[in-house]
């Protein structure tokens, strides 16, 4: 089974990375872009087929590792 | 205990890349530093054969997910228990840049109510410039006495010393922003803060990386935790200033970092 972790800067925090890439698009003459934001994304592949197993375990990655639960959240989908 | 007795762990695994002058900063005052792979610890070494722990800078694990993460997540599936019990004992634990993210990452730092907080307390996120930034900064030492690291700096000196970092923008969880800056004012956690030539606390570019409050190093409630993002190793002596063609320093600013702690530690052991 595969999941897609995404991970997210929480609501208020600075994305420099994304206001960067918004300068530079509104630079190449993309005039409509208003706001970007970056977001990781790991697809995990689990060896299993238990979609409660995989939701379960992959909170427990989240917390333990993929996220910092002080300026970022998660969004888990299996595929 | 005697300076030649204290053995310091320099804690490496792979991407670790400024263990070097850390050990020899120790070496040069007489200490017995040795680098230590964290897979070691495991299994040959334990950690209470040492009397410091330092992990130095780098790229540790390529800095995926986040810089420290992963270094930090594997100490703490490995070594938990003996560290609580190392810090517990009051034995100085050091992180200097990416040793620092480390620090936060394990909750290690800034450690308002436990010893080593179950998640992280805070972060150390992407510079606002969004760029690598690597130049001299200037600290002023706002330590009262409280971090065991920094007790030959006086209060309130301003040291230079070094930054190389993508990732050292100390925050707080938005919500709880004031109310944690104001525990770590309380306690003395506060160690040193970017300022400016005047002694201000400037913004850009003398705060390479926009921390809240101008932060650039933290220690524990109790002093013996220690966390910095500019590099005291890399200022061991004189000549590695940016300006000591003018004026001639003997020695660095960040050699008092190193006589600190073994000056803590040939006392309390």
């Amino acid at each position: 089974m595969e999941a897609d972790v995404t991970i997210i800067l929480k609501k208020g925090v600075a994305d420099p990375e994304g206001s960067n890439v918004k300068k530079a698009l509104n630079l190449l003459g993309f005039d409509e872009v208003r706001k970007v934001q970056t977001m990781k994304t790991f697809r995990i592949d689990l060896a299993t087929e238990d979609r409660g197993k995989a939701k379960k375990d992959i909170d427990e990655m989240c917390k333990k590792l993929l996220a910092n639960p002080v300026i970022q959240t998660y969004r888990v989908e299996i595929r | 205990m005697d300076t030649d007795d204290i053995r310091v762990a320099v804690l490496l695994i792979e991407g670790t890349n400024n263990e070097g002058e850390v050990y020899l900063a120790f070496k040069r005052l007489g200490a017995e530093p040795e680098f230590v792979h964290l897979k070691q610890l495991m299994h040959e070494k334990d950690i209470f054969d040492y009397q410091c722990l330092m992990i130095p800078g780098g790229f540790s694990a390529g800095d995926y997910i986040r810089a420290g993460a992963i270094f930090a997540a594997r100490m703490k599936s490995t070594l938990c228990k003996k560290l609580i019990e190392f810090a517990k004992n009051g034995y100085p634990v050091g992180g200097i840049c990416n040793g620092f993210q480390v620090l936060v990452e394990l909750g290690l730092l800034p450690a308002f109510d436990s010893v080593m907080s179950n998640y992280p307390q805070a972060a150390l996120a992407i510079n606002d410039s969004s760029r690598f930034e690597c130049r001299p900064t200037l600290l002023k030492h706002e330590s009262k006495g409280n971090c065991i690291f920094t007790k030959k700096i006086p209060y309130q000196e301003v040291v230079l010393m070094p930054s190389a970092h993508a990732e050292g923008k100390f925050l707080f969880p938005l919500e709880k922003k004031d109310e944690y800056l104001q525990y770590l004012i309380d306690n003395d956690q506060v160690v040193f803060r970017y300022v400016g030539p005047q002694g201000d606390y400037a913004g850009y570019p003398w705060n390479p990386n926009g921390s809240i409050h101008n932060i650039a190093s933290i220690c524990s409630p109790e002093g013996n935790v220690f966390g910095m993002m500019p590099h005291p190793e890399r200022v061991f002596y004189g000549f590695t200033h940016p300006d000591w063609t003018r004026v001639h320093k003997e020695n660095g600013d960040g050699k008092a970092v190193f006589e600190s702690v073994l000056d803590y530690i040939r006392r309390k052991f």
